[in-house]
């Protein structure tokens, strides 16, 4: 976001006056002072204010806080693995192919942002929770639907490795690759039904339970996952864009596959845009509040994130422990701009902030 | 950015078709059962759940704030931008750094830092509290954070149309004779106005759904310091799901025609600086 310094000094008739300048100058360092500065500092010193020891103790003695700790660290990182997967797939839809409703896709992946985030967990509330659309079936059998679900992404992944390890050129495929697509699509469903069957047969999931998704850990993995939606898709969009398509139309005239071009050249060629997309994704997954606050339940020691704990802990006046726990948070949130600001050096302009 | 023919690389229908059933799966479904959930009322019934007296007080907060909060942007973001992009000063990059710290800090930490820093023991509100300005649990607390939060939006769109700014035009104004407030008065600030609208516009959709900074510092009285957000989350507590719904929609709607707004918003500036 930073200019490059200028080569030229700047025109005597578009400078400001001095008095001027040194009044913006002032009034932007006072205005950032207080509103950025004064805050980050003061979360350090609340943290501190009773010493190293309460400090320690805090984090690690108090054991809902330390689930807390360990509940941030399981769901953020499936939120994000689920959010690079999209991402990256997306990415490439939208940046090397053109197909009706492309501009509408686009449009529709920044609609997380729009929605404000308790309204998102209130959703999910709506289709999972007990009162919910799916309510009833989940709380009286609810592990039935996971054979389907596990059978659905093996099935996915096996495509996914069919047809990006197939070789591109028509002629150099021999045995299973010689098949056309509809081959493969048709072995999947196959493949999709034997497994649920397997699954089912084998008493795979418990019957008869009850299926927690709202006040449990899957709630909080689906609520993250969709207010983190966007990032990674609208930092990789612009990378890819701009990059363009000419090294991959290379690899493959050479004779790569589908997964060698993407693994071999695409990904070393978008990497940055690709980091960028999932710290700002973690930084947001990490913090986000309203959207988890809503189907967790907040029940201190099983569905309480750090966000959650922090709320937790100021709703019982242990103000030194509420600000231990934001001190963690605020320094990702340092961390995570710094490697922002060093990144933005490898990238195309990127696009203005969403809320 | 070439466009490609179908037939060349690979991936496009499995791609497509992954990341549609996700966004749709993720997002589209549940939005949908949100309206879905908010049809099954009566349109009577409807009308009873967002049109009460507290409904009402909190939506005139929560427009109301995020619109002063957006407002306040306007002018604190755009001198931020000015500043950025037209001085050089030691602490410069710093200074651009830390504008996007409201974006990467945990909304829960926000809260919970304005909220002991402006009450009468706070490093700040023990001068400002004797000067008569309450700067938590009150609404000027509300619009305090939702400063906070929204205050990137408004230096990133501005930030990069002041960067291409045409500095010819600029230097024909002086050389006829106009000062430098009249060249930029007229000159500079019509050329900003498209930006400025799409940093108001994000820095406002921003705040109406803010939930997690305003919790902490607003005290959430009803008909006083309560948010939208925060009377969606107390129907929640009393399981009356209808009602959270209505509301809901409500404030999905608001924020679903920003987005719309910001879309166009943005595709017109586009044009004009191109």
């Amino acid at each position: 976001m930073t200019s490059e310094p200028r080569t030229t000094p700047p025109r005597r008739s578009r400078d400001d006056p001095a008095w001027v300048r040194f009044t913006l100058i002032f009034l932007a360092f006072a205005v950032l002072g207080v509103l950025i500065v004064v805050p980050v500092v003061n979360v350090f010193v609340g943290a501190l204010s009773e010493g190293l020891a309460v400090y320690w103790h805090s984090l690690v003695g108090d054991p809902d806080t330390r689930h807390a700790i360990t509940l941030t660290l399981t769901v953020v990182p499936i939120a994000l693995a689920a959010n690079v997967v999209f991402g990256v797939s997306a990415a490439w839809a939208i940046s090397r192919f053109r197909f009706p409703g492309r501009t509408l896709f686009i449009a529709l992946i920044d609609l997380p942002f729009a929605v404000s985030p308790v309204v998102a967990g209130l959703m999910f509330v709506l289709i999972f929770g007990l009162q919910g659309y799916f309510g009833k079936f989940l709380r009286s059998d609810g592990y039935a639907i996971m054979p389907y679900v596990v059978a659905f992404v093996l099935v996915l992944i096996g495509l996914f490795a069919y047809f990006t390890m197939r070789p591109t050129n028509p002629r150099a495929r021999t045995g299973v690759w010689r098949h056309p697509p509809w081959v493969a699509f048709l072995a999947a469903a196959g493949l999709f039904a034997v497994l649920v069957v397997a699954q089912q047969a084998l008493h795979v999931w418990p019957q008869g339970k009850n299926l927690k998704i709202i006040f449990a850990t899957p709630g909080l993995v689906l609520a993250t996952a969709f207010v983190t939606f966007p990032f990674v898709a609208r930092e990789l969009i612009p990378v890819m864009e701009s990059i363009g398509p000419d090294e991959e139309l290379a690899a493959l005239s050479l004779g790569a596959s589908g997964w060698q071009m993407f693994w071999h050249v695409t990904v070393p060629n978008v990497k940055w845009g690709l980091v960028y997309g999932i710290i700002l994704c973690n930084a947001r997954a990490m913090g986000e509040f309203g959207a988890v606050y809503v189907v967790s339940g907040h029940i201190a020691g099983l569905t309480d994130t750090m966000p959650l704990r922090i709320e937790k802990l100021f709703q019982e006046y242990n103000l030194p422990a509420s600000f231990a726990v934001a001190s963690l948070l605020t320094l990702l949130a340092i961390v995570t701009l710094v490697v922002k600001s060093r990144l933005e050096r490898h990238l195309p302009t990127s696009n203005a902030p969403r809320p | 950015m070439a466009s490609v023919s179908r037939g060349v690389l690979p991936g496009l229908s499995l791609t497509l078709g992954l990341s549609v059933f996700y966004l749709g799966a993720l997002v589209l479904f549940p939005i949908a059962a949100c309206f879905f959930k908010a049809g099954t009322l009566s349109w009577d019934e409807f009308a009873a759940a967002v049109w009460t007296e507290r409904a009402r007080a909190a939506y005139a907060l929560t427009f109301g704030a995020s619109f002063i909060a957006a407002f306040v942007n306007l002018f604190i973001g755009g001198i931020i931008a000015w500043v950025l992009v037209r001085y050089t000063f030691p602490g410069r990059r710093l200074l651009d750094s830390l504008v996007d710290l409201p974006l990467a800090l945990p909304t829960a930490v926000a809260g919970l830092v304005y909220a002991s820093l402006y009450v009468k023991t706070g490093w700040l509100g023990r001068f400002l509290v004797p000067l008569g300005f309450e700067g938590a649990y009150t609404r000027s607390a509300v619009v305090l954070v939702l400063v906070f939060v929204g205050l990137p939006f408004v230096v990133r769109t501005v930030q990069p149309v002041l960067e291409n700014l045409d500095a010819e035009t600029e230097e024909a104004s002086a050389s006829l004779g106009g000062t430098r407030w009249q060249t930029f008065r007229h000159v500079i600030l019509p050329t900003l106005y498209p930006a400025l609208t799409t940093g108001f516009a994000l820095s406002f959709a921003r705040a109406i759904g803010e939930y997690g900074s305003v919790v902490f510092v607003s005290g959430n009285m009803p008909y006083k310091t309560e948010i939208a957000p925060i009377l969606i989350v107390a129907r929640l507590e009393e399981f009356a799901y209808a009602e959270a719904t209505a509301i809901a929609v409500v404030l999905l709607v608001a924020s679903l025609s920003m987005l719309v707004l910001i879309n166009l918003l943005e595709r017109r500036s586009r044009r004009h600086d191109v």
